[in-house]
Order: structure tokens, then C-alpha cells, then sequence
């Protein structure tokens, strides 16, 4: 058995980086977009692991190790925001937390 | 063996993620985001990351995820509302995703005409000892860096979260 080629690993990686995009780009509900940030870093952490199987280095570990890290704190952060602002504005729906944008 | 445990999970990580996508439920988006980090942890043993598979499994499918589901449960968060009025999102989403692959795709086959194949147990030095070691040697200075970093966000959720006390 041959395996499959390493580009193979980067063009999955590539699609569920554009389903985040998409996910992104198109939800309304915030918890749901930011579940889609979640998503496209989980892709990138794929592309590091395959390049550090094909450089035989252990760098793209710890780079995915670091991108753990900061989705954590992003995830505590950014959910402590999402509670502040249901708490003052009683919607998920990121077209009415339109403030900053006028 | 290992040419099929990687389609069998590669196409579990995508149906799932389409399933965080398609869903207007947040529970349901949460739960198929928990599969495809179940699949990519498979994928991380296949390319030898042993360490990183499972920190995969603990950090994020087992805290972070966690994490997202308390504040869907906190929040009471139900269907999400149709109203999007939008005819770019309605005419150039899916073209507009699909052009994002191509191009994605395209340079990925352009950038590497022959990878190599991946073949189970050719790449071991990705254990707990290689990572520390490296994490404590030559990473060091990031390391400190995110520890601060994380308690600062610890900190500030905290803030955040709290009530006002008037």
C-alpha cells in the first residue's frame, strides 16, 4: 500500500478552510459564526501538521500547540463578550449588533 | 490500511463541517464541530502527531467545545432567524465558496506537483519528549508569551462576564 499523497492532506485542510469562510460569511447567529472560526483554524492546524510530516520536524506541532492555546483564550474571551452582549441587547442575530457599524 | 482510514475520516471531518454550516440549530452546529475534530485527530495520529492528536481531543474537543455548549445552554440560544435579505449571499455564496476551493485547490496542486506519500509510522519523532523539548529549548520565549497571554484572557473573561454591581 502506497498511501496517500501529502497534497491530498492540504486540499481537505482547503476545504474546510472555505466551509469556515462560508460558514462565516453567511450565519447570522454569532455562537454559530464564531463556531465557524473555530472551524477554519482547526484547518490551518491541519496544513501545519501535514508540513511538519513532510519537513520530518516537529515546529508545525508546537505552531498547532500555540493555535490551541489562542483559540482557547479567544474562545473564553469571545464567549464572555457574547454573554455581555445578549445581557444588554437580548438578540444572537449579528445583523441587529449593528452599532459600531454607522 | 492507512489510505483508507484517511478517506473514511476526511469524509467525516467534511460532512460534518457542511453540517456546521447548513444547521440553524447552534447545538447541532456544535456537536458536528466535535466530529470534525474527533476526524481530525485521526488524521493527526495518520501523520504521526500522537502528542498533538490528543491534546486535539482534550483542549478542543474536550474544553473549548464545552465551553461553547454551557453558553448555547446559558443563552437559551434556539433557531436561528431567516432574514437574510442579502442577494449577493443568496446569488454568489455557493459560487463564491466554490471558486475559494478552486483557487485554494489549484495552488495547493500548483505548489506541490508530486508530495510525497504519507505512510503511518515513517515520522515518530512527534512524541510528548521531542514536543517538550523543543517547546522548552528552542520555543521558549513563545511559550512564556502565551502564558501570558492566557492569563490575561482568563482575566478578562472574567471581567466581561461578571455582573455590574451598581
Amino acid at each position: 500500500m502506497q498511501g496517500v499523497p501529502l497534497s491530498w492532506y492540504l486540499i481537505l485542510s482547503a476545504i474546510l478552510f472555505a466551509l469556515g469562510v462560508a460558514g462565516f460569511l453567511f450565519r447570522r447567529s454569532i455562537i454559530t459564526v464564531f463556531m465557524s472560526i473555530e472551524l477554519m483554524l482547526n484547518a490551518v492546524n491541519l496544513s501545519f501538521v501535514a508540513f511538519s510530516y513532510q519537513f520530518k520536524q516537529v515546529d508545525g506541532h508546537l505552531f498547532t500547540f500555540f493555535v490551541m492555546v489562542v483559540a482557547a483564550a479567544e474562545a473564553a474571551v469571545g464567549l464572555a463578550i457574547i454573554l455581555t452582549v445578549f445581557r444588554n441587547r437580548a438578540t444572537l442575530n449579528i445583523d441587529e449588533i449593528n452599532s459600531l457599524k454607522y | 490500511m492507512d489510505v483508507f482510514l484517511f478517506f473514511l475520516f476526511a469524509a467525516i471531518a467534511v460532512i460534518c463541517a457542511v453540517n456546521v454550516v447548513v444547521q440553524t440549530h447552534p447545538i447541532s452546529s456544535a456537536l458536528s464541530l466535535v466530529g470534525v475534530m474527533g476526524a481530525l485527530a485521526v488524521l493527526y495520529l495518520l501523520l504521526g502527531g500522537e502528542f498533538i492528536a490528543m491534546a486535539q481531543v482534550i483542549v478542543y474537543a474536550g474544553a473549548i467545545m464545552v465551553l461553547f455548549i454551557f453558553v448555547i445552554m446559558l443563552l437559551n440560544a434556539g433557531e436561528e432567524s431567516k432574514q437574510s435579505k442579502s442577494l449577493v449571499a443568496q446569488f454568489l455564496g455557493i459560487p463564491g465558496f466554490f471558486a475559494l476551493l478552486v483557487v485554494l485547490a489549484f495552488g495547493i496542486l500548483r505548489l506541490f506537483p508530486n508530495a510525497p506519500r504519507v505512510r503511518f509510522g515513517e515520522f515518530t519523532s512527534a512524541g510528548a519528549e521531542e514536543l517538550g523539548r523543543s517547546l522548552f529549548t528552542q520555543y521558549l520565549l513563545p511559550f512564556e508569551v502565551v502564558t501570558v497571554l492566557i492569563l490575561i484572557a482568563i482575566v478578562g473573561a472574567i471581567v466581561l462576564a461578571r455582573k455590574e454591581m451598581d
